[in-house]
């Protein structure tokens, strides 16, 4: 690394200045490109009503005004308890489930294993559509249609795919003769879990934790479609945007408001976010 | 170390999450096949009655049917999208991942930046571009801010429409791609491998082409009418928001791929006398290629599914922006006609299939191999 | 634990059960949740629901009401929502849903609502609703199935009459006028001769130029299988609209009804076709006097016709909560509600005992389309679910999106036909 360091700048000093100077002005140019709405959605949502026209769009607001906060906070309040109440047992179950799985399919491999074990990953990547028809009939014949269980079992079920995924991943890097050794003083299949699994787990944890937490608060087609009277707060957000008098201030306040939730997990814990990201294309 | 108790404890801990996705995914799956058989409708399943089998007729309908023109534009901008989209992300996360990896200061900064949008909800973003695309503000004045005449574009309700083609031509236009790339490679063939067996297929291939060209299509027609479809301009709008979303997707996956690459590895480029970018062309972007598999899998059946953001951009009835599965929602809860519901999403599936499946058979073929 | 022990309890249980279940039937006033489905989610239309929501909540203050309302104008979305509940045995404890096929195609056909003549016989509205009305939301046996809250007019064209002076239009009377003359003077001007709105506000639009340009008769013809959808005719209806679509702004799809309506308003515009929800958004969201700051006519060739929707309430087979429900039909079909809801919505109620003459009530907007509804000729409205089955409904939308694009009026009408033959009845 020093070498390399070293040897760099020795190379073509001018060249070398320009090129750093383009590389940092190329970055800062893309991420006021991708800051741009950012900006756009704070401005707007605190202007007032009578504020939000054509010519001063991009301006900052002549007075702050909190009008269209608390409007959007009014509308959306619902949903964000919906959601809350959704998001925090589905992803437990759904990361539990998944590291008992990846345990298993990580480290007793039982035959079969090898072609069951991509017949539930196809799971994560089918278009929901292919099973939206049974699916609401299952669920009213189960008595579980438009509630909050039911809307959290198929989460569940169609986030056992990549939590088992990214714990099996992850225990797979466990050397096997940890294992062994706990094994040869008399643990079984629990006691190793508990014992030696478990323990380690916790970064595997925080990255499916951080994955369905996203996943699910952001989800949609189910909402809509499964869950309609316990409203999610995608669903709420998009009802405010597709009706009234477009109050684009108060629509932009409560896109905010649904994102917060989880912005500050990956602004908290964006390193683990990655990694959730880079599981998800299956080797990792 | 495993006796057979424990094995079976095993067995028994996962059976579980087997038997719940081999119902919800593989027996739904199923019942969508065979409703998307039938005229199965919302009267019926009202009243309980059972449905009528019609075979494929539904499937028929979709790719000829005079009633199915919103299912065909479906397709056609999911395609498009799906590989505009693709570039776009690819192109951009790969440029993004290099500058990000000449070891830049405040790095965490800008990779916190570019892929903050990750985070959010579809819903999110649709409902925040919309209003940047709304064609009489947003975007399109960004110009005025430093005194410009405002932008013209319509954006997600632009009518205009380039590559434009007939639908009744489609078995042509598909029979002109697979002869010229099967002309193409075999012609490869012949002249690289100087091989007999493939001078005779290139010749059989022109024959086959010639009889095509000869009008043997003619009388292929899809449709009875002629139905014009092509790339709507509406769907760049699509293509901003969700690749502003996306692209730092690929910029991570990249990332990871160029930290991986090893810095000795790049210096022996150097001493060979490669320039900077000679070391990324001919040492780095080589191993990032099965990152790029990878990145086009994953991002080709998000594109596929899509269903969120246009229907928040779109309002559902913007055929512009139109997709498979904002077709399959509508004609099936709102047309309460479950059969053709089914079958779009039948379609989708297939869709995703051929992509994923090879995929992840390659993966756990070579991942077993290993083993 | 003994015996006699187990026995005590038991007995103590069957008592407690017994004075709950008295309790419960002495307690005659309803309570608990009642869930209202409704597409009514801006302007004048949830200053409607809202007003009417407040009043029935002191009538009753048990009942704890949940307003459930789905975007989209014109139910487009709400629909398909209402759809998968009712799929999924769960169905809302009353919905909004049109008189006639979007009605009786489906949720009657499919047995799904209970009959209300008993709540129709308490309150004496057989005499105070109209015969027509009770038709369309009756079935062959005589059985009526919801409680229609207002008559809407869905064939207005609205415009400002002080804009109109100053362009030099008037107001065009046939569709023919509207798109040689009018429509290029405007254009001269550069003023939009026409604002229109998303695909749905589109079918509307058609809905008025078929009727305008085919006649009551024809028009009807279309719904009970008389009228050819390929005679020269019908394909003449999608080329008008073809010509109006090249009179209209370009960003229809972008807009809801109360944007384009809206352009009419700030003089951006000069006509728009719209129902007389139209009237509530001018009244109440833009707070404009009826006669000067907006007017209206009947949409061009359309005079002496009432293009009529209604939008009613009902008791789903399977309510959680049927007692609220009646509770809140009878209340809805009162002339109290009624007049508390339709001047707000911009509509006429529906229950004939309503205060309709009081002018502080319904002012000159309301007069007029009154005299109109009692004199004129009425037809069903497509766009809203009158004459023609949910399924119908959603493919047309279908053809109208596609004719926006491709303009092809020739293979709209034989697309239309096609439709037609599948899910007409």
């Amino acid at each position: 690394m020093t070498a390399t360091a070293a040897s760099v700048p020795a190379r073509r000093p001018t060249n070398r200045l320009w090129s750093r100077i383009l590389v940092y002005a190329l970055l800062v140019f893309f991420s006021v490109l991708f800051l741009l709405p950012v900006y756009m959605v704070i401005v707007t949502s605190f202007k007032g009503t009578a504020e939000v026209n054509i010519s001063t769009m991009w301006q900052f607001p002549q007075a702050l005004s909190f009008d269209a906060w608390r409007t959007a906070y009014e509308r959306l309040a619902p949903g964000l308890t919906n959601s809350f109440l959704l998001v925090v047992p589905a992803t437990v179950i759904s990361a539990v489930l998944g590291s008992l799985n990846g345990y298993v399919l990580s480290k007793w491999k039982f035959p079969g294993a090898n072609i069951i074990f991509p017949l539930m990953l196809f799971g994560m990547f089918i278009p929901y559509q292919a099973i939206l028809i049974p699916l609401v009939q299952f669920m009213s014949s189960v008595g579980l249609f438009n509630s909050l269980p039911g809307l959290i079992l198929v989460h569940v079920v169609y986030g056992l795919p990549i939590t088992t995924l990214i714990f099996r991943n992850y225990y797979a890097e466990v050397p096997d003769e940890l294992l062994e050794a706990a094994a040869i003083d008399g643990a079984g299949f629990f006691g190793l879990y508990m014992k030696i699994v478990l323990p380690i787990s916790l970064p595997g944890f925080v990255v499916v934790i951080i994955w369905q937490f996203t996943q699910i608060w952001n989800e949609f087609l189910f909402a809509v479609t499964v869950a309609q009277n316990t409203p999610m707060v995608t669903v709420a957000l998009q009802n405010l945007s597709g009706s009234q008098i477009v109050q684009w201030n108060v629509q932009m306040a409560a896109a905010f408001l649904a994102a917060v939730p989880t912005l500050i997990v990956y602004v908290l814990l964006g390193r683990y976010f990655i990694r959730g990201l880079l599981a998800g294309s299956v080797k990792g | 170390m495993h006796n057979r108790r424990d094995r079976l404890i095993a067995v028994l801990m996962v059976l579980p999450s087997i038997v719940l996705l081999a119902i919800f995914v593989y027996g739904f799956i199923a019942i969508t096949a065979q409703t998307s058989m039938t005229d199965s409708n919302a009267m019926q399943r009202l009243s309980r009655l059972p449905a009528n089998f019609i075979g494929l007729q539904n499937y028929t309908d979709l790719f000829s049917g005079p009633l199915d023109t919103r299912f065909r534009v479906g397709i056609v901008n999911t395609v498009f999208f799906t590989a505009i989209f693709i570039t776009v992300c690819l192109v951009l996360g790969m440029l993004l991942a290099v500058l990000l990896d000449q070891k830049i200061r405040g790095e965490s900064v800008f990779r916190t930046i570019f892929l903050f949008p990750m985070a959010l909800s579809f819903v999110v973003t649709g409902v925040v571009w919309k209003w940047l695309f709304n064609p009489n503000s947003g975007i399109n004045y960004l110009p005025t801010v430093i005194g410009l005449p405002p932008a013209q574009f319509r954006w997600f309700i632009s009518e205009d429409r380039i590559l434009e083609f007939n639908w009744q031509d489609l078995p042509t236009i598909l029979a002109v791609i697979a002869l010229s790339a099967a002309a193409m490679f075999t012609l490869w063939f012949a002249v690289k491998r100087k091989s007999r067996p493939a001078i005779y297929g290139f010749v059989i291939v022109m024959i086959l082409s010639f009889l095509i060209f000869s009008g043997a299509t003619g009388s292929m027609n899809a449709l009875p009418n002629p139905e014009q479809h092509g790339f709507n301009l509406a769907l760049i709008a699509v293509v901003v928001a969700a690749g502003w979303q996306m692209c730092g997707y690929t910029m991570a996956m990249y990332l990871a791929g160029l930290r991986g690459v090893s810095e000795e590895l790049r210096e022996a480029a150097r001493v060979d006398g490669a320039s900077e970018f000679g070391v990324y062309r001919h040492v780095v972007f080589p191993l990032l290629a099965p990152i790029t598999l990878s990145a086009i899998i994953i991002l080709g059946h998000i594109s596929l599914k899509i269903f969120d953001l246009v229907y928040v951009m779109g309002g559902g009835d913007n055929l512009r922006i139109d997709m498979p599965g904002l077709n399959m929602f509508f004609e099936t809860f709102r047309g309460q006609n479950f059969g053709r519901g089914a079958a779009i999403a039948m379609v989708m599936l297939l869709l995703v299939a051929v992509v994923i499946v090879p995929y992840l058979v390659n993966s756990f073929r070579s991942e077993a191999k290993r083993s | 634990m003994k015996r006699s022990s187990i026995l005590a309890l038991l007995l103590i249980a069957v008592l407690a059960l017994g004075f709950a279940g008295l309790a419960s039937a002495q307690d005659a006033a309803p309570s608990g949740d009642l869930e209202i489905f409704s597409w009514w989610t801006g302007g004048g239309e949830a200053a409607g629901l809202e007003a009417l929501i407040a009043r029935f909540s002191e009538m009753y203050p048990d009942i704890n009401v949940i307003n459930a309302a789905v975007a989209g104008g014109s139910g487009v979305n709400a629909r398909a929502v209402l759809t998968t509940r009712m799929l999924g045995g769960d169905p809302p404890d009353t919905f909004q849903v049109h008189a006639g096929e979007e009605l009786n195609a489906l949720w009657v056909a499919a047995g799904l609502m209970q009959p209300l003549n008993d709540i129709y016989e308490a309150n004496g509205w057989m005499e105070q609703f109209p015969q027509g009305l009770l038709d369309l939301i009756s079935d062959d046996a005589g059985n009526i199935y919801v409680v229609p809250v207002n008559i809407h007019r869905s064939n207005v064209m609205w415009y400002v009459p002080a804009n109109l002076e100053a362009w030099g239009v008037t107001v065009p009377t046939s569709w023919d006028e509207f798109v040689n003359t009018t429509c290029p003077a405007l254009q001269a001007a550069d003023i939009t001769p026409i604002s229109i709105g998303e695909n749905w506000t589109q079918v509307h639009l058609w809905e008025s130029i078929a009727l305008g340009t085919l006649g009551v008769e024809a028009y009807n013809g279309l719904w009970d299988g008389t009228t050819n959808w390929t005679s020269p005719e019908v394909v003449h209806t999608f080329e008008v609209l073809g010509q109006v679509y090249d009179c209209a702004n370009d960003d229809m799809n972008a807009l809801t009804w109360q944007d384009a309506s809206q352009r009419v308003a700030n003089g951006e515009a000069a006509f728009n076709i719209m129902g007389d929800w139209a009237a509530g958004y001018f009244l109440v969201d833009l707070a404009l006097e009826p006669g000067t700051g907006f007017a209206w006519a009947p949409s061009p060739g359309t005079d002496g016709v009432f293009m009529m929707l209604s939008d009613t309430f009902g008791l789903p087979v399977g309510a959680p909560n049927p007692g609220a429900v009646e509770a809140w039909l009878s209340f809805l079909g009162s002339a109290e509600a009624q007049d508390l809801f339709n001047p707000v919505k911009g509509s006429l109620p529906a229950n004939t005992t309503a205060d309709i003459s009081n002018p502080d009530l319904y002012n000159a907007y309301f007069q007029s389309a009154y005299e109109d509804w009692t004199t004129n000729e009425i037809v069903g409205s497509l766009a809203h679910g009158l004459v023609a089955s949910p399924a119908f409904s959603n493919g047309f939308s279908n053809i109208i999106a596609t004719f926006q694009s491709d303009r092809d009026a020739n293979n709209a009408a034989v697309t239309a036909a096609t439709l037609a033959l599948q899910t007409l009845r």
